[in-house]
């Protein structure tokens, strides 16, 4: 029988089917909702879905091998047969010596990577003793004020070994600068070193606040980056393109892939007019997306990313590297999605998010810890987050072949459906003139925050059900014993050790180098080298940043509500 | 009829940039009629108390997930009594650990919202505890 006859078939078998079997059951009990849709976009859902949803796919075009264009099933050949992904917990908080605790501990328990998070201050550029600094030292993070501070946080840690990934955007030249010279003096060499610098500043504007400078500077430093990277760290991936602050500041699904992309588009787009051939920079892009609890839907927008990507890299941007179509992720579970109400739930509620990761093949992840509602992990917390990727990767037999759910009527509809929606985003967002535009006219932040109003609205109507929030409560909520709090002294602390870093080092020679900076800044010279020099010196952070801020400017958002 | 309309401060404190919670409830409490002006990210306690002033607002509403509250908001509730505008209703909402709640309180916010909060509940807390004659 020819292709067409059968699909004929089976349209035919399927209407017999709504209108006998179907009517026959739903006239002795209803379904639960008038209609069903993926819960975080208008996208109605079939009852069911069968080769016809996939008569327009074909399967060498579409969906293909692993490992070769366009990638829908995976970057690599093998995957989780070949090697696990990482697995990386984001970690950080108060002093470099706590912080640098907590990373041995995990490393003792099994995690494969390492994953920086500084404190506030650290990631907008003011040292500690800053008066914005006031009350926020050492809190979301690990407070790094110069190379001293850094030495201290990968103290006993073989660099050669475990890859780093550093969650750091605004100031990333000046971090990554105190990585690379840290290593040197732990003795690894700089095309030695493993890892990831986030350096994703659009984001920032669009969804998660530590910005700094304005976009043209920022782009530029951005741009810095990647360059030295290419020339000097083989191994280092120079971004890390980032859809998960989208999609917990509000975004569905569709808009965290669409927005990261077009984020990644306006990256590759600023390197290609710096002068840089594509393929010289385009594989070290990384990217970072939210796995949350709707499942199939995320396992469909991971394998979405990979398939878009590749295309833009190939047909926009004529990359001729395969390696630089490859779309490689890590993904951390939603933050967003965990409750205050009965935190053990939220045990549940990663482990879900941790298959939707492993399905939609990624190279990395971090398990939320129960208690995120309420405080920064403890570390039995941590431990059990962690041994929730243990137990998948090594129990539920999942990774044992690759992109299993393949071929499903309904992934690869919903794959299918995922992309066609994400390039008619990054269309408008073209025809705007780009993501930097479509964010400094509050665009992209405005449908964020549309998204976020309309899901909590669907809480309060009791559309979206939260368990434990708006049902299944418990009258007496138990509390959660041992959280973590960070000592109010660490401020102090940190301060004392930043004056009486001034005093020994050499000042005359700081303040040289950051004249030198300060030229470059004005110029068009590449200013990573003069980064690297000035915190050799043990120039700080803060220092680094002001010089840059008086020759950039702030940056100064639209509020739009 | 305008002038008869809740005033609400939203702010932002310290460094911390996620606005979601605080964007979510400026549209609900605007939604329920009230007038609502957000402060954007990053505002000091200085500057919300001169932004509470200058728009004449009768609630100031924070949001912080930094972990800075018991520094940052007692000081808007300090700044505010130095301005003669105790009259102002101060809340504050985001990831607060329970423990830290009856010191807030004693500081003078008066109450503390925290994850998984209505945005109705808060809606009817202002409307039956402000302070100023409407």
């Amino acid at each position: 029988m020819l292709e067409k006859e059968k699909l004929q078939k089976i349209r035919k078998s399927e209407d017999n089917w709504e209108k006998e079997t179907v009517q026959e059951a739903l006239a002795k009990f209803k379904e639960r909702q008038e209609a069903f849709s993926y819960k975080s976009d208008d996208f109605l859902l079939d009852r069911i879905y069968t080769p016809l949803a996939l008569r327009n796919l074909d399967y060498e075009r579409d969906i293909g091998f692993p490992g070769e264009y366009p990638f829908t099933r995976g970057v690599q050949p093998t995957m989780y047969r070949g090697k696990l992904w990482t697995m990386r917990q984001y970690a950080g908080f108060g002093t470099a010596e706590e912080s640098n605790r907590r990373y041995k501990y995990l490393l003792e328990k099994g995690q494969t990577g390492l994953s920086v998070a500084f404190d506030l201050p650290t990631q907008i550029g003011y040292d500690s003793d800053d008066p914005f600094a006031e009350g926020e030292v050492g809190r979301v993070g690990v407070a790094i004020d110069s190379l001293a501070d850094m030495e201290v946080l990968f103290k006993d840690i073989p660099l050669d070994k475990v890859s780093t990934s550093m969650t750091i955007n605004a100031p990333a030249a000046i971090l990554l600068a105190m990585y690379i010279v840290m290593a040197e003096k732990q003795g690894v060499r700089i095309e030695q070193l493993r890892g990831t610098i986030q350096n994703d500043i659009l984001k920032e504007y669009a969804a998660r606040g530590t910005y700094i400078f304005p976009p043209k500077p920022s782009m530029r430093l951005i741009t810095n980056i990647f360059e030295y990277c290419s020339r000097n760290m083989p191994k280092w991936n120079s971004i890390s393109v980032s859809g998960y602050h989208i999609r917990e500041a509000g975004a569905t699904a569709v808009q965290e892939l669409a927005f990261t992309i077009a984020n990644g588009i306006a990256y590759v787009e600023a390197a290609i007019k710096a002068g840089m051939d594509v393929d010289d920079f385009a594989g070290r892009i990384s990217f970072f997306f939210n796995a949350h609890n709707d499942l199939l839907e995320e396992v469909a927008k991971f394998r979405a990313a990979r398939k878009i990507w590749a295309k833009i890299m190939r047909e926009r941007f004529e990359a001729k590297n395969p390696r630089s179509w490859k779309l490689r992720f890590h993904t951390q579970t939603a933050g967003s999605t965990l409750t205050a109400q009965q935190p053990d739930n939220n045990i549940v509620r990663v482990t879900i998010q941790t298959l939707a990761a492993v399905f939609g093949g990624t190279q990395s992840l971090h398990t939320n810890s129960r208690d995120e509602a309420l405080a920064l992990p403890s570390e039995e917390s941590a431990r059990l987050a962690l041994r929730t990727q243990q137990i998948v990767a090594y129990e539920s037999g999942i990774t044992e072949i690759v992109d299993p759910l393949a071929g499903s009527y309904y992934i690869e509809r919903l794959t299918l459906e995922i992309e066609e929606r994400v390039n008619a985003y990054i269309k408008k967002i073209d025809a705007m003139g780009g993501a930097v535009r479509a964010i400094e006219n509050g665009y992209i932040q405005k449908e964020i925050a549309d998204s976020a109003y309309t899901y909590q609205k669907e809480i309060e109507a009791g559309k979206r059900i939260v368990v434990g929030v708006n049902k299944f409560q418990e009258e007496e909520e138990t509390t959660m014993e041992g959280l973590l709090r960070v000592d109010p002294a660490v401020g102090e602390e940190q301060v004392k050790r930043l004056l009486k870093l001034k005093e020994s080092r050499d000042n005359v020679a700081v303040q040289n180098k950051l004249a030198d900076l300060r030229k470059a800044a004005q110029g068009e010279e590449n200013l990573m080298p003069y980064i690297l020099e000035a915190v050799r010196l043990y120039a700080t952070e803060g220092e680094i940043c002001n010089v840059l801020r008086e020759v950039f400017g702030k940056y100064r958002p639209v509020e739009i509500l | 009829m305008s002038e008869n309309r809740i005033r609400v401060l939203v702010a932002k404190p310290g460094l911390d940039g996620h606005d979601r919670g605080a964007k979510v409830i400026a549209r609900a409490l605007r939604d329920a009629g009230m007038e609502v002006i957000y402060t954007g990210l990053r505002q000091t306690p200085e500057q919300i108390v001169s932004a509470a002033i200058q728009e004449d607002v009768d609630v100031v509403a924070m949001s912080l997930l930094s972990g800075a509250h018991n520094h940052l908001f007692p000081r808007v509730v300090e700044l505010l009594k130095k301005k003669n505008a105790e009259d102002v209703l101060v809340i504050g909402g985001g990831i607060i650990p329970e423990e830290d709640i009856p010191y807030l309180k004693e500081k003078g916010i008066s109450e503390i919202f925290t994850p998984g909060t209505y945005t109705g509940s808060v809606v009817e807390y202002i409307r039956n505890n402000i302070k100023r004659k409407l």
